[in-house]
């Protein structure tokens, strides 16, 4: 096998520094994973529950959302449904902003090191507040 | 990876030449996601309200089933694909892969289904279910 030679490997692969761009790449694959599983079941079980009846999706919105009071199990499911969905809208913002980042890198653009490293926090920022407004409208835009 | 010897060559084991396919299928259901996914976030954030028959009511006009429809269609497509990457890069065990593979095939287009099923049945219902 013409490959199986000794060839000179780079001495220092796990030597390096982290930067903005290393953490928008690899959270790119964490959010999406997270979004295919948990976003994917959780839209599944909506859809599902809106289809199946009144009393299903009551049932959904009891454990997503407000189960009865003194129902401890309830009270478990619906605070971790809530981080599941506030989650879920971090993960979306930040996965589009980190996609539309590619989008441009697909067109060979953004590779210079400053502007790379510019629009790599332009994308952490923008997914936050992005996500702060979602929940911000949510639960006190609407009420007022 | 057979693709850099000679034998590897002989015996196929280059390029399965779909690649590019699978490379732009990703991106034309990334800029559908990026279309569908604000839309019905902002949607659902203006609803007037989340009980039953308010949601049932929203999703069985032609206006939001129709677009419901190609949300699923273009975001399971995509988790399909996106996952396929990591699990190619990170399942190394050719078997695991293989099964890997198979669970999210049944993953994407099971939920899919699910999914596209459920909106046909509140959009012909007209909200009454």
């Amino acid at each position: 096998m013409a490959q199986s030679r000794q060839r000179p490997l780079s001495p220092h692969l796990g030597v390096y520094r982290w930067g903005p761009h290393m953490l928008v790449s690899i959270l790119h694959r964490a959010t999406g994973d997270g979004m295919a599983i948990l976003g994917g079941l959780g839209l599944t079980w909506w859809l599902y529950a809106i289809a199946s009846g009144p009393a299903a999706y009551a049932n959904f919105q009891y454990y997503a959302w407000e189960a009865a009071p003194g129902d401890a199990l309830g009270a478990i499911l619906n605070y971790l449904c809530r981080i599941i969905m506030v989650g879920l809208s971090w993960a979306f913002f930040q996965h589009l902003c980190s996609g539309l980042r590619h989008l441009v890198m697909d067109m060979g653009a953004g590779y210079e090191l400053q502007g790379n490293r510019r629009w790599s926090i332009v994308v952490f920022v923008a997914a936050a507040l992005a996500t702060i407004a979602f929940w911000a409208w949510i639960v006190a835009g609407r009420a007022a | 990876m057979g693709s850099g010897t000679r034998v590897g060559r002989v015996r196929g084991l280059g390029s399965a030449k779909s690649g590019a396919h699978h490379w732009i299928a990703q991106r034309v259901t990334a800029i559908g996601n990026a279309l569908l996914m604000p839309w019905f976030l902002i949607s659902l954030a203006l609803l007037p309200a989340y009980d039953h028959a308010a949601i049932s009511g929203w999703l069985a006009q032609p206006i939001v089933a129709v677009p419901m429809l190609l949300l699923v269609i273009s975001v399971f497509y995509h988790v399909r694909l996106g996952l396929q990457v990591c699990i190619e890069d990170y399942v190394h065990d050719d078997g695991l892969k293989f099964a890997v593979l198979v669970l999210l095939t049944f993953f994407t287009v099971g939920c899919g289904a699910v999914c596209l099923f459920s909106i046909a049945k509140i959009a012909f219902a007209g909200g009454a279910l």
